[in-house]
């Protein structure tokens, strides 16, 4: 396997050096503990991960990499701001038109020779499955990477009821070897440096603990999954987009796992979250443009790719699940979060995942879209998520299906704080914030000072234990003007 | 109540009320039609994809030949360049995974993104585009599209059971964000343009 110097958009990755001495013996730090329905504590996850300097400073410069490679390509389309109006009214047609679009969709993917199958929820969903599974007599499934199949605790059912599930995505296999969920919807184990994968792979693959030279440590993992990809009786993938008019599913993946998933065993699986539905061919133009300049800066995965039926002499099947994505769109306030593509610009941007992790989150979204979705999901176990943000709006700035993410965070700030969810402290330090921000010549004063003051101000005042917004974050540069100065000076 | 019908009640039930128009998607026609190879050619190296230049008029596949010749087990579904190995519609997909170098016509390219598109006419059995060490692409200049819109309104959507817009050879950047090439499929893909009714 040879590593290539090209103008790719990730080629163009420079080598990010971190800055902490001992950047091979750095221990990983692991998630947020979870305690039942307990309240995640994502501060105290936070902390821990801010503790390891070279994980912290790898996490924050990959993602906003990312995030500034998505810029680049942005930049380079005239007609981008026009494609996510259209990504986001394609959307809300699909959103308000839902209960024919899958019946349409149902409908052709029949006629081309799939089986549809629905699910309520998780269990049903993963019941389906081991049902394929045993008409086929077969104990082993390969998968490509899914959220989906996340959400609905897929790979533990598996291994109760006895048969295999392997992830073929690199990023996915590994987090599955070191028992961790991915921390981020796109790059699975972008929390992880080469050292800690190199010891996964050690432990688990038998490979050389020593070697940590990722262009080694994934061939090894395309060496050992090769076998069981080939031996296996059914293969597995997500679907991003469902095309209503043909019946279409559509994966975009890089390393080709979804094709190698659906194309090698007898029988190919797709799990698909009812809301991925889109109306017409035609769309895809304007979603997967969108998708990957959002996602990695690249003009587009290296696999699109298009499944409107099964092989000669397979079986293709579809299963549709809802597993509260019906009772969302009953959520007026909140609806519009099932437009996500899972594209990740959000948590790219977003300081507060850059410099907390997503497994701080201990929820299957994090980040910002996954503040809003969580609490939808269990609403006292997500009770301090939506407190993890700046709501500084980069989130919405990105978001290529302009999702109004930071809004409603805030209100979902709103509902906790009604229901007296988060902590005192917390509700202390957002009444002094939420009163800052609701007096705007307030704010703008305040922030003008912070240039003089926060210098001078003792770490304690600021990270004391009443301040939350100041635990796991440093103090900021302060511009020397703030942009409303140089406006007032400059354009009035 | 079935799950099927209980899914698309609670969702009736749920959807906004008012009614959304649907959007028309144009087609954003910013490339000249004489300036689309360059245009292919820059993002299919840019996305890890390799270029090679078809020899001169009386013998234009001899680059390719000269490939063919140089790799081991070679399966083509190129009549005029043959391999050493025939594929036939049927054949079991994991048969292929010994294959060194896949030769195929693309049913078209798309040069905002240096796609090429194979639909299972193409690949015959689809797994040749994945379990081959290497890709040779044969693609007709006349065959490329400008953008993903066109791509979208080709005739291939719309038939047969699969289609798929292979972008350079299959990439990951998951550890540590290093790009490396043969994550899973191919570890390179070339393109070479050649009219059909050469090859
Ligand atoms: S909310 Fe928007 S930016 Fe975030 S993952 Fe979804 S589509 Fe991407």
């Amino acid at each position: 396997m040879k590593r290539i110097d090209i103008d790719h958009a990730e080629g163009r990755s420079r080598r990010i050096d971190t800055p902490g001495h001992h950047p091979e013996r750095e221990a990983q730090p692991r998630g947020a503990i979870r305690r039942g329905k307990r309240p995640i504590d994502h501060a105290e996850a936070a902390e821990r991960f801010l503790a390891a300097p070279d994980h912290l400073a790898f996490h924050d410069q990959r993602l906003w990499d990312l995030r500034q490679k998505r810029d680049r390509e942005a930049f380079a389309i005239p007609e981008w701001e026009e494609l996510r109006d259209l990504a986001s009214s394609i959307k809300d047609y699909a959103l308000a038109n839902l209960d024919t679009l899958l019946e349409e969709f149902e409908r052709n993917a029949q006629a081309n020779g799939i089986t549809v199958h629905w699910a309520r929820d998780g269990a049903e969903h993963n019941r389906i499955v081991v049902e394929i599974m045993r008409r086929h007599d077969a104990p082993l499934l390969v998968k490509s990477k899914s959220m989906l199949t996340e959400e609905c605790g897929f790979r533990d059912h598996m291994q109760e009821q006895g048969l295999a599930v392997i992830e073929t995505d690199l990023g996915e296999r590994i987090q599955q070897l070191d028992n961790e969920d991915p921390s981020h919807v796109v790059v699975p184990a972008v929390h992880k440096l080469r050292a800690d994968v190199a010891a996964v792979f050690a432990k688990t693959l038998g490979t050389d603990p020593d070697n940590h030279d990722p262009a080694y440590l994934a061939e090894q993992q395309r060496e050992s999954n090769r076998p069981l990809i080939l031996g296996a009786g059914v293969g597995m993938t997500g679907a991003n987009f469902l095309v209503a008019e043909t019946g279409t599913v559509v994966v975009c993946t890089n390393e080709g796992n979804a094709d190698l998933s659906a194309n090698v065993p007898p029988v190919h699986i797709v799990s698909a979250g009812i809301e991925k539905i889109i109306p017409r061919a035609g769309d895809l133009g304007v979603f997967i443009r969108l998708l990957s300049r959002s996602a990695l800066g690249s003009p587009i995965t290296q696999y699109t790719s298009h499944f409107r039926g099964p092989r000669l002499g397979a079986e293709m099947h579809v299963i549709l699940v809802d597993n509260g994505r019906s009772a969302r769109l009953g959520m007026q306030q909140f609806r519009s979060a099932l437009k996500c593509i899972r594209c990740g610009a959000c948590m790219n941007t977003c300081p507060v995942y850059r410099r907390s992790g997503g497994l701080s989150y201990g929820a299957t979204y994090a980040g910002p879209i996954g503040l809003i979705i969580d609490p939808t999901i269990d609403q006292r176990k997500y009770s301090a998520l939506p407190y993890a943000s700046t709501l500084n709006g980069s989130c919405t700035a990105v978001c290529p299906v302009k999702i109004d993410i930071h809004q409603q965070i805030h209100a979902w700030r709103g509902i906790m704080a009604e229901q007296k969810e988060p902590s005192r402290t917390k509700r202390t330090a957002m009444k002094a914030a939420a009163l800052l921000l609701a007096h705007p010549s307030a704010y703008r004063v305040a922030v003008r000072t912070v240039g003089t003051v926060l210098p001078h101000m003792p770490r304690f005042a600021v990270y004391n234990p009443l301040n939350a917004w100041g635990r796991g974050r440093e103090v900021p540069n302060a511009p020397r003007r703030t942009f409303h100065d140089w406006y007032k000076a400059n354009r009035t | 109540m079935s799950a099927r019908d209980a899914i698309l009640a609670a969702v009736r039930g749920n959807k906004p009320s008012q009614a959304v128009p649907r959007p028309d998607v144009p087609f954003f026609d910013r490339l000249a039609d004489d300036a689309l190879v360059d245009e292919f050619r820059r993002r299919l190296e840019q996305m890890g994809g390799r270029w090679l230049d078809p020899g001169p008029a009386e013998e234009p596949l001899a680059p390719a030949r000269a490939r063919i010749a140089q790799a081991g087990i070679v399966c083509s579904n190129v009549a005029r360049l043959p391999g050493t190995r025939t594929l036939a519609a049927g054949d079991a997909p994991a048969l292929l995974h010994d294959v060194d170098l896949a030769v195929v016509r693309a049913a078209f390219g798309i040069a905002e993104t240096g796609s090429v598109a194979f639909s299972e006419r193409e690949l015959v059995v689809n797994t040749i585009g994945y379990l081959a060490q290497h890709l040779l692409v044969m693609l007709d200049p006349a065959d490329i599209v400008g953008n993903l819109h066109h791509a979208y309104a080709r005739p291939e959507m719309h038939a047969g059971h699969y289609l798929v817009f292979q972008t350079g050879p299959s990439a990951t950047a998951d550890i540590e964000g290093v790009l490396i090439h043969g994550a899973q499929g191919v570890r390179s893909l070339t393109v070479m343009l050649v009219a059909r009714t050469i090859a």
